[in-house]
């Protein structure tokens, strides 16, 4: 398998189109072939396609699965005595949550590559932190959701964790006066989730009238802008009300998914959300999967050398998004960054895994 | 108490297990250790030796053993 010791010496934003195509030609080929192998599910869908993994020569080839599959199937390619941790979706988008088993060489290299990545936006030094949640979400230790893997993944970053929710959701707000009065001279770092930062901190802030200073203070958030959306909150009005009710300018998104811990898409201050040489982003066209031009709209597909006890290193997600470019964003990253536009109406998606799982169940 | 009982008490009661179990442990071993309980062990470290670890030996410390070669960096020794 992967040597990923050598992997991770290498700089998580060094490599030219080139290169990269090389590296993860290889390195896919090798995770298809094995998932392959040792992942019977897998196998009869890469059968059903009539696609031979040992003819793969580009990564764009190897077929991808949508991520809605992990809902309706248990896949896996490790022994159910390996498994060490199920992380589950959030299940915002209906009952069925994703289910995703990891071992734990993928649960360690999960948590690497994370450091590895996000790294290179904060830097390496640790600093207090603020978690803009509750702490009842990493309770269930065995199941996780995917908000208590962000955080937790996060968490290698902070020192002095804080939890800025209490188990009921509601702010606490003399934890909050505390930890900064604790912290006055030092930058501070704030995680959460959009819509719980929206809703739980951001609307109760508001209504307060003491005013509190996070000036100091740096925000990254993910999980998507769905709900959002639905409350008509642009990106824009979500940076310039969060400055205004607390000072915050440093704000920073990522893109990620629990079908793929550990490669988190990160803004950088060109607000371009970037992939490392750990992953790759792919758009494609709605009818007929093909892929996307840069600058043209399609459907998202993410690609990832970490999965390796389920087979989810290839992956249609349900969003939508534009590539911006490759290898020449203004912040000197290599790569491609991109732009996640929102979520599809998500029926063709659904309709495509539900044949897929028929078929295979 | 020396730092050597210092560092197997911190994993005794954050694991809440006996002293006997802890020389082999490794991280995943048990059900506590895990993500969770490995950032717990390390906030309970950094207090007890009032140190600040580096992400890197945050996830290199992968066993009770390789922890003490890692508190040896920041000047603690376990003995």
């Amino acid at each position: 398998m992967i040597k990923f010791n050598t992997v991770l010496e290498k700089h998580p934003f060094c490599m030219l189109k080139q290169e990269k195509t090389l590296f993860l030609n290889e390195t896919l080929k090798q995770l298809t072939l094995f998932h392959y192998k040792n992942c019977d599910k897998y196998k009869k869908i890469l059968d059903s396609l009539d696609f031979n993994p040992n003819a793969i020569d580009n990564y764009y080839n190897i077929p991808f699965l949508p991520v809605s599959l992990f809902k309706e199937l248990d896949l896996l390619s490790v022994n159910r005595n390996d498994v060490f941790k199920i992380m589950t979706s959030s299940g915002t988008t209906g009952q069925a949550v994703s289910k995703i088993y990891l071992d734990k060489t993928t649960a360690v290299n999960q948590q690497k590559i994370l450091v590895k990545i996000v790294s290179d936006f904060i830097g390496s030094s640790r600093i207090p932190m603020l978690i803009i949640d509750s702490p009842s979400v990493i309770k269930d230790r065995a199941n996780f959701s995917a908000r208590g893997a962000g955080i937790l993944g996060f968490s290698i970053f902070g020192t002095d964790i804080t939890y800025a929710l209490d188990d009921n959701m509601k702010i606490n707000i003399s934890a909050i006066e505390n930890f900064l009065e604790k912290h006055k001279t030092k930058q501070i770092l704030l995680f959460g989730f959009t819509f719980m930062i929206w809703q739980h901190f951001y609307k109760e802030l508001k209504k307060l009238n003491n005013k509190i200073d996070f000036s100091r203070s740096m925000l990254i958030h993910g999980g998507g802008w769905k709900k959002l959306i639905n409350e008509s909150v642009s990106r824009k009005e979500f940076k310039k009300a969060l400055k205004d009710i607390c000072g915050l300018t440093k704000v920073y998104d990522y893109y990620g998914m629990v079908e793929q811990t550990g490669c988190v898409y990160m803004e950088c201050e060109y607000e371009h959300l970037h992939s490392s040489i750990f992953s790759d982003v792919i758009t494609r066209r709605y009818n007929d999967f093909s892929s996307c031009n840069i600058g043209e709209k399609g459907i998202v597909q993410v690609v990832s050398i970490l999965p390796q006890s389920y087979p989810g290193h290839s992956l249609l997600t349900e969003d939508e998004g534009i590539i911006l470019g490759e290898d020449d964003c203004p912040c000197g990253r290599k790569g491609k960054y991109f732009q996640i536009l929102g979520r599809l109406g998500n029926a063709e998606i659904r309709g495509c895994s539900d044949t897929y799982a028929a078929k295979f169940r | 108490m020396t730092n050597l009982e210092k560092y197997t008490n911190v994993f005794a009661e954050i694991f809440g297990i006996s002293e006997k179990q802890i020389e082999k442990l490794k991280y995943q071993d048990i059900k506590q250790w895990d993500s969770v309980g490995h950032m717990t062990l390390i906030a309970k470290l950094e207090e007890t030796f009032d140190i600040m670890m580096d992400t890197e030996d945050i996830i290199g410390l992968s066993s009770f053993e390789k922890g003490k070669e890692i508190m040896a960096k920041y000047g603690i020794e376990i003995k």
